[in-house]
């Protein structure tokens, strides 16, 4: 038994990567995950990803915004303590817009980044969990656990046939936690 | 799939032979991983000296009070919320580039939204800076807010459009602070994984732990989509509500309906000069003409020249509506701008926003680099003298004649302008040598559909419309990026 824990397949362009996966998938070798230093557009679809569901969020969080600002106002200006301006109603809804508006929009963008960091765990000072250093620069990176039932050999043959530049074989899971 | 070429008769939007995503990496980064060079230590030595000078000025004001500045009975505002538009107005191009463009599918925003971005919020930094300082006792600034208080919970006045400001500014400041840094993120990344030491500790806590798996990216193009979504009526509404500040008012020259468009107009206007102010230089020092080319400027020499006859319209609308209204203050208020003792400040704005910028029109003109330096300066001048012209020569004059009075700056008033530019440049000087300026995932997504290689392989492939590949070796040609040789043989 190898003491290898990942494989990864390094390539230096998104297309043959693409290449790389549709192969793993026809010999069906799960992949783990795979890391790019920019959005591959499509690899979701391949990877069976399912769409966000953030936009949904979004919404909510943009109609609580307006929710809570407009019952403020209203509270305020109606309610707590009306106020007799030359006899004009209290209740001006044309008034209440552009503060209604402004909190729909600051609701929807910190709810929605919000939940964002928060399913996708990101948080200042989290370790990164990075597989290969160079996925953040110019490295595509399809990752396979060796764990599955696949010979190691074949997976690196398959990666090399789809173009792979490097092939690592990792006995550690992340190498940024040194 | 993740790559099918651009039709050959768009311009590149990347230029230069053999650009690989290192190089990318490498080039943006360069300023971020080494020592500053000369340029940069003097730009930054007089841009620190103008904020020093700010923060002398704005501590003066506050120590004494604004009795230290010029302005007088008649004339209560003047350089502090002529200050305070222009910043604001400067903010709006880096929302329009990251938003706006995002949501129309104009991929050459990708290298010019980081820095553009980051004037934003400089800028909004700036423009906050004068409404604290005009407000005299600015440790009251929280009684803006609507927090229960000693006078038997007497709250603010949601009826006026200062008020509406208030939300408006810190939500628009807050956004974009949130839309920048959410796009910063796999950048920093990048830096974390090449550092070492201390610096990958904190480019790491920065970073928060970004790995560029499937799902991030996936979440972070939906995010970064509707953000740009929700934005774009945001900044529409940022200077809609600072025009609500004067068009609410009955102050004759102020209560117009028009000011809503025609400071949006304006707020780009400014804005995108102010971007080219400052690219036209980055990519210089920086060395970063094969990212900010050509193309990218004479884009926005373009929506200068757009908005900036919108802008002529209106001033000639408003001059238009003040005769057909039939209400001789109206009428009175405009006279007085043009012919009046503020005449000359009148003129500069006509002449440095609707008459200069039509030199875009020449094709030389938008592609010349000096030239659009200067013009995009001029274009901050004349929307500076704008906003002077809409404050002070509509107050200065008021019903009662007894009242009537000129306004003059004091030292205070002209140290905390010139300061807050010198502020401004100090912040995107040190941003410049801290954070990538260039988005650098998002140039990478260009290099193999939109770049100049890209282009020439299917030039070189040889499936390609002659007429076609004519027209975009003629669009090469303004380029000062590209090495026009290897396409003479071709």
């Amino acid at each position: 038994m190898s003491s290898t824990k990942y494989i990864l397949g390094c390539f230096d362009d998104p297309d043959l990567l693409m290449d790389g996966i549709t192969k793993l998938q026809k010999n069906s070798v799960p992949i783990y995950d795979v890391y790019s230093p920019m959005p591959i557009h499509g690899i979701e679809d391949k990877l069976g990803v399912k769409e966000s569901r953030l936009g949904y969020a979004a919404f909510c969080f943009g109609c609580l915004g307006a929710t809570v600002i407009f019952s403020i106002v209203y509270y305020t200006l109606v309610h707590d303590w009306p106020m007799n301006i030359g006899g004009k109603p209290n209740f001006a809804i044309p008034n209440f817009v552009p503060f209604t508006f402004e909190w729909t929009i600051l609701f929807t963008a910190f709810g929605m980044v919000l939940t964002f960091f928060f399913a996708t765990h990101l948080f200042p000072g989290r370790a990164p969990r990075v597989m290969d250093l160079r996925a953040t620069d110019d490295r595509f990176v399809i990752a396979i656990s060796a764990k599955g039932n696949t010979p190691h050999d074949d997976i690196t043959r398959l990666l090399k046939e789809a173009g792979a530049v490097e092939i690592k074989h990792n006995e550690r899971k992340y190498v940024s936690y040194e | 799939m993740a790559s099918h070429s651009e039709a050959i008769i768009r311009e590149p939007l990347i230029t230069g032979k053999n650009i690989t995503y290192a190089q990318i990496t490498n080039e943006v980064l360069r300023p971020v991983e080494n020592k500053p060079n000369l340029a940069w230590w003097i730009g930054f030595g007089l841009a620190s000296m103008g904020a020093t000078m700010w923060l002398f000025c704005i501590s003066w004001t506050f120590w004494f009070g604004i009795g230290e500045w010029g302005l007088n009975k008649t004339v209560g505002w003047a350089w502090d919320i002529t200050g305070f538009v222009w910043w604001v107005g400067i903010g709006h191009a880096g929302t329009l580039i990251s938003a706006v463009l995002l949501l129309f599918r104009q991929n050459w925003r990708n290298s010019i939204n980081r820095s553009a971005e980051a004037m934003t919020i400089f800028a909004v930094v700036c423009a906050a800076t004068y409404i604290f300082g005009h407000m005299g006792r600015p440790w009251l600034a929280y009684w803006t807010l609507p927090l229960p208080n000693q006078y038997g919970s007497l709250w603010v006045d949601w009826n006026s459009a200062l008020m509406m400001d208030v939300f408006a500014i810190s939500t628009y400041f807050s956004v974009s602070l949130v839309f920048w840094y959410t796009g910063l993120l796999p950048d920093i990344a990048s830096i974390r994984d090449r550092a070492t030491g201390l610096r990958r500790r904190i480019y790491s806590i920065l970073s928060f732990g970004w790995s560029g798996s499937v799902k991030t990216w996936q979440r972070f193009e939906t995010v970064s989509l509707i953000l740009a979504g929700i934005s774009t009526p945001l900044v529409l509404s940022v200077h809609t509500i600072v025009s609500f500040d004067f068009a609410t008012s009955l102050e004759p020259g102020w209560h117009t309906t028009i000011f809503p468009p025609y400071f949006v107009a304006g707020a780009i206007f400014s804005g995108f000069a102010m971007v080219q102010t400052l690219l036209l230089i980055v990519r210089k020092v920086l060395g970063l003409e094969n990212y900010i080319t050509m193309f990218h400027i004479e884009s926005m020499n373009k929506i200068i020249l757009l908005t900036g006859s919108i802008v002529g319209v209106a001033y000639i609308t408003e001059f238009f509506i003040a005769w057909y209204s039939g209400v001789e203050y109206e009428q009175y208020a405009f006279i007085n701008r043009a012919t009046g003792p503020y005449w000359w400040a009148y003129w500069s704005m006509m002449t440095c926003n609707v008459i200069t910028p039509q030199l875009f029109w020449s094709k030389w003109v938008r592609t010349n680099i000096p030239f659009s330096w200067v013009l995009s300066i001029i274009v901050n001048i004349g929307m500076w003298f704008e906003r002077f012209v809409i404050i002070v020569t509509s107050l200065h004059r008021d019903f009662l004649p007894s009242s009537w009075v000129m306004f003059y700056p004091t030292w205070v008033d002209v140290g905390i302008f010139v300061g807050s530019i010198g502020l401004f440049f100090t912040m995107f000087l040190l941003f410049l040598r801290v954070l990538p300026s260039v988005a650098m995932a998002e140039v990478k997504l260009l290099v193999k559909t939109a770049s100049e290689q890209s282009k020439k392989k299917l030039l070189d492939g040889g499936h390609v419309d002659p007429d076609h590949a004519a027209y975009y070796k003629e669009s090469l040609e303004k380029y000062d990026s590209v090495d026009l040789t290897q396409y003479q043989k071709a």
